[in-house]
């Protein structure tokens, strides 16, 4: 086949180096989309804004099995400006929801914490949900030496 | 299942109007639903997937819990004291069952 040059030849590896290369981020791609599609039923749609919250995490757990989490949202708690819900995704887990907390007027604080589980390396978003409709978010990565899904 | 037992620390007094940090731990396997046996059949899922905290009825604080939550679920939040009166915490299994735990706080 003359028409197959050094040239050609060389064109098809690179070709095919940029199909292997693009098909080895799908599986984390995939995750991400079940954490958005999380977040979207969440919000109703809306993007969440950066800011107010804060996710408090590891940055490396050593044991996925129980790492430490906390969100603390910046809000006055009063009967007319208060956060009504804090969501929890992490985007490598075989199921990316993790704890939805409900917060009222009389909570005070809106701060909670708990413990959760990792099935590896990946990112913890919070999402949470003011009393004026609007909604912001926060994001940590959190390195899994050991992950915690069992299996 | 081990038995369940919840645990609750909380302040016995407080001020009116202070703000309570509330530490609350229940045993419980949480069950994920994705392990298997050693013959390679899943385990039924069977995880807390409920928590709710009442003061006189009324809820202060609320979580849905799925899967992803740690063995022994434990959670920490506050709470805004107006008034002596009893909490009141809930949590709620797969199969059912409520486990509950009262206590009484004093403000002054």
């Amino acid at each position: 086949m003359p028409e197959l040059s050094r040239r050609h030849i060389l064109g098809m590896g690179a070709g095919a180096l940029v199909v292997s290369s693009l098909s080895i981020p799908f599986s984390a791609l995939a995750a991400n989309t079940m954490a958005t599609d999380a977040i979207m039923k969440f919000t109703g749609g809306a993007k969440p804004k950066d800011g107010l919250v804060t996710l408090d995490m590891p940055e490396i757990a050593e044991n996925g099995n129980t790492v430490p989490v906390g969100v603390s949202v910046d809000s006055p708690m009063t009967a007319d400006n208060y956060v009504k819900s804090v969501l929890v995704v992490a985007d490598g887990n075989p199921s990316a929801g993790v704890a939805t907390f409900h917060f009222s007027p009389m909570s005070g604080a809106a701060e909670a914490s708990t413990r959760m589980r990792l099935a590896k390396t990946q990112n913890v978003i919070a999402v949470a949900a003011m009393s004026d409709g609007s909604f912001h978010s926060a994001q940590s990565v959190v390195k899994v030496t050991i992950g915690g899904c069992g299996g | 299942m081990a038995k369940i037992k919840p645990r609750v620390k909380l302040p016995k007094k407080a001020k009116a109007g202070e703000t309570i940090t509330i530490k609350t731990i229940i045993s419980h396997k949480m069950e994920s639903g994705r392990r298997k046996d050693k013959k390679g059949n899943v385990i039924a899922r069977r995880i807390i997937n409920k928590f709710a905290c009442k003061f006189e009825g009324q809820t202060i604080f609320g979580c849905d819990i799925e899967p992803a939550i740690s063995a022994n679920p434990y959670f920490q939040f506050n709470a805004k004291v107006e008034k002596t009166g009893e909490f009141e915490f809930i949590w709620t299994d797969d199969n059912g069952d409520t486990y509950q735990k009262k206590q009484t706080i004093k403000v002054s």
